[in-house]
């Protein structure tokens, strides 16, 4: 049952965005590990990640009738 | 034996769904329970799915799990992320379901609940859903490219620019329709114009709180919203019953119009986080959540449906819009059974997140079968109310008058009976001075649902679930409004900016400004008008919606058509080709009418020239001679839109038409843009990580 929960939150969290800069950092670090040839530039922080995904987010056709 | 248990599930699935289809068709003079619209509805649905759509996507598409799609391939774990398929569902769905299917079965139901019913079951699993799957698959394979860049690939530049209109015009169309919807809910009742002007600061409540207090708190910050939104339905009473405080929230329809212009703009020129973003978090769980409760709630109470299955306005004569049945009841169910506007975002988003093309028709498929419920259960919201206080609730002044005992006597006489004092109290239940002529169909949808959620969780609320059902339509009607808005400015920036390009600076202050001006102008001028028409301007602003709507569906479809025959699977081309033929069939059919009819409650310029004529005769009371010169100005206006609009629908068509001929008698045409096959790596570990 717990494990359920569990399941529905973590639904819920990548649903609404809420992990989003949990998801931008583990691709991050898989990505920079992997080719360390070009120039590494820190991981943006929490607040400015979210300005940029926020902003880019809403370009184009979001909603409907 | 495995097998056979499956087959004869379905049989029974099949059997059930037969007969509960059969059971609401050929009910006549009995009360019927709304069971049976949830049973027919779910047995049609699974039927659509499990035969229709995994033929299509197997025999038709040849969607391919093996292959890579744009979100593995392009991974940029920003806008193309793969994303579990569940999550992709849920993104899918919020964007599609906007008021549509809310507005169209309420209007539509004056035909009776049998035509609406038939036309959202069987339109949505053999057009709308179809549409949105293959306009899915059909980005995916392109690098999740839009429509209108399909369009200019495919089928030529004449295609590309047709839906670029298409597009632009559909919204601004649409936004004038919603927003006189929010204006006919909010006439001179302080609670509901409380409650949703308090939406306003709760959202930037909301955004300032994610962006600077506690950035990219994204649920915690919602979560308060909704407590906060759920506080303002509460608040509204207490406003409403303040002497002083009531006076601040009670307006005239055109006052409102003109706060709600003001609002839009200003929405199209803050920052996002602002104002769009919140709102639209805030939006999307009050909708999931109230379309979720209206499931349960309808399922616990089983209530019966009072409509008669089909009723005289079909000959063209309803109150709620002219028309008959045929082409109408195709127009005015918009969004529920098929809608152009989903290819907008199956051609967009969805395919920037979907990890596997096997999900193509769990998502493209499945999502427009939920949309297509939703619709279902606002066609039983509609029709659970007496026929008498629906058609009271829903005609126009124009048509019943504005006395109330004159509106009643009409309303009975066409066999619906109401009483005033049964309309005042069902009005003093829900917290507001009166019903009559609450015109656009949220009031009567909010009615109905406040019934719903009032017998099945408490009758002394009525008048909270009222509030709490027009705040849970405004909101997302708002929400659409404001993105509606700022899309158009891009796209008009976009345009401008071929001109000259410091016009397509999205963030030069003078082209903001100036676009945003221009679009708020075009869908204010047609609000401004829907309201001081006299007839409740809905009869007028929704039936235009639903033939832009449907024209680009037909646009999609033809895009899809004609990529199926260049495919060299001109065997199967008819799975959208015959939607295609009907929805052809009706906008024209619509639009002919609109144009041509002598009914003036049907056609435009023969209205117009109705008034032209009045007027110079000198026979119109004193307030309605001085607006007709506009009124007359507008059906001109409108007359040409539809000319317009079916010019344009017919152009695609015949350019499609032009390709698929050269191809087919093996001419060159424009090489297909399906990007190369790579195999998928991707292992789906979602639940692990």
């Amino acid at each position: 049952m717990s494990g359920r929960l569990k399941v529905f939150w973590q639904m819920l969290r990548r649903l609404s965005g809420d992990d989003a800069y949990e998801q931008y950092l583990k691709y991050y670090t898989r990505h920079h590990q992997t080719d360390a040839g070009h120039d590494c530039h820190p991981p943006l922080s929490k607040a400015d990640f979210f300005r940029q995904w926020q902003d880019e987010k809403w370009n184009g056709i979001k909603r409907c009738c | 034996m495995n097998q056979l248990l499956k087959n004869a599930i379905w049989l029974l699935i099949a059997l059930l769904g037969a007969s509960a289809v059969g059971g609401i068709a050929l009910n006549r003079g009995e009360n019927i329970n709304a069971l049976w619209f949830i049973a027919a509805a779910l047995c049609i649905y699974a039927i659509g799915y499990r035969f229709y759509a995994t033929w299509i996507a197997a025999t038709v598409l040849s969607v391919d799990e093996t292959r890579a799609t744009p979100a593995e391939r392009l991974d940029n774990g920003r806008d193309f992320v793969p994303t579990n398929k569940w999550i992709v569902f849920g993104h899918h769905f919020a964007a599609i379901a906007g008021p549509g299917p809310l507005v169209g079965p309420t209007l539509a139901a004056q035909f009776g609940y049998l035509p609406g019913t038939l036309w959202i079951l069987f339109g949505a699993v053999l057009g709308g859903c179809v549409q949105d799957m293959v306009t899915l698959f059909l980005s995916t394979r392109r690098n999740a490219k839009s429509l209108g860049q399909m369009a200019r690939d495919e089928l030529g530049p004449l295609g590309g620019t047709a839906a670029l209109i298409a597009t632009l015009a559909i919204m601004i169309i649409l936004i004038a329709v919603l927003g006189l919807v929010v204006v006919n809910a909010m006439k001179h009742s302080p609670w509901a114009t409380f409650t949703v002007s308090a939406t306003i600061p709760i959202a930037m409540f909301v955004g300032v709180y994610m962006r600077y207090f506690r950035p990219g708190q994204v649920l915690e910050a919602s979560a308060l919203g909704v407590v906060l939104l759920l506080l303002s339905v509460a608040g509204g009473r207490f406003i409403d019953e303040h002497e002083i405080l009531r006076l601040l929230f009670d307006h005239e329809g055109l006052t409102l119009a003109w706060w709600i212009m003001a609002y839009g703009f200003a929405a199209a020129i803050l920052p996002v986080w602002l104002l769009l973003a919140p709102r639209d978090y805030l939006s999307t769980y009050m909708k999931l959540g109230t379309i979720t409760l209206l499931a349960v709630a309808i399922i616990l109470l089983q209530p019966v449906v009072k409509m008669p299955a089909i009723t005289q306005f079909i000959d063209g004569t309803g109150p709620i819009f002219g028309g008959k049945l045929f082409p109408f009841v195709f127009i005015t169910i918009a969004c529920g059974a098929i809608s152009g506007f989903h290819a907008l975002i199956a051609s967009g988003t969805t395919p920037k997140l979907l990890s596997n093309e096997r999900d193509i028709c769990m998502i493209g498929y499945g999502g427009m079968l939920l949309e297509s419920f939703v619709a279902i259960m606002a066609m039983i919201a509609a029709t659970v109310l007496d026929p008498g206080v629906f058609f009271a609730i829903n005609s126009s002044v124009g048509v019943v008058g504005a006395d109330t005992a004159d509106a009643v006597a009409k309303i009975s006489s066409w066999g619906y009976p109401v009483t005033v004092a049964q309309m005042q109290n069902l009005a003093h239940q829900m917290g507001e001075a009166t019903l009559f002529a609450r015109t656009g169909g949220a009031p009567s949808l909010a009615v109905g649902m406040a019934s719903i959620f009032g017998s099945a969780f408490g009758e002394s609320l009525l008048a909270l679930w009222y509030h709490f059902a027009i705040m849970f339509e405004a909101i997302f009607i708002l929400t659409t409004l404001d993105a509606g808005t700022r899309v158009g400015r891009f796209m008009l920036q976009d345009m401008l900016g071929n001109i000259w390009p410091k016009m397509g600076e999205t963030s030069w202050l003078p082209s903001v400004v100036f676009t945003s001006a221009l679009v708020v102008s075009g869908w204010g001028y047609f609000l401004y008008i829907g309201v001081i028409d006299p007839n409740g301007g809905v009869n007028i602003l929704w039936p235009l919606f639903g033939i832009a709507n449907q024209m680009l569906a037909a646009i999609a479809l033809c895009v899809a058509t004609g990529i199926l025959i260049k495919s060299g699977k001109l065997k199967h081309a008819w799975v959208t080709g015959l939607p295609l033929v009907w929805l052809v069939i009706i906008t024209t059919t619509a639009a002919w009418q609109k144009i041509a009819s002598d009914d003036i409650r049907i056609g435009f310029f023969s209205a117009a020239n109705e008034l032209t004529d009045k007027l110079a005769a000198g026979v119109l009371p004193p307030a309605k001679a001085a607006i007709a010169p506009q009124l007359i100005f507008n059906l001109h206006l409108d007359a040409w839109l539809t000319v317009f609009f079916v010019s344009l629908l017919w152009l695609i068509v015949f350019d499609m038409l032009r390709v698929c001929a050269r191809y087919l008698s093996g001419k060159s045409v424009l090489p297909l843009t399906e990007s190369a096959h790579s195999p998928s790596r991707l292992v789906e570990d979602w639940v692990r990580d």
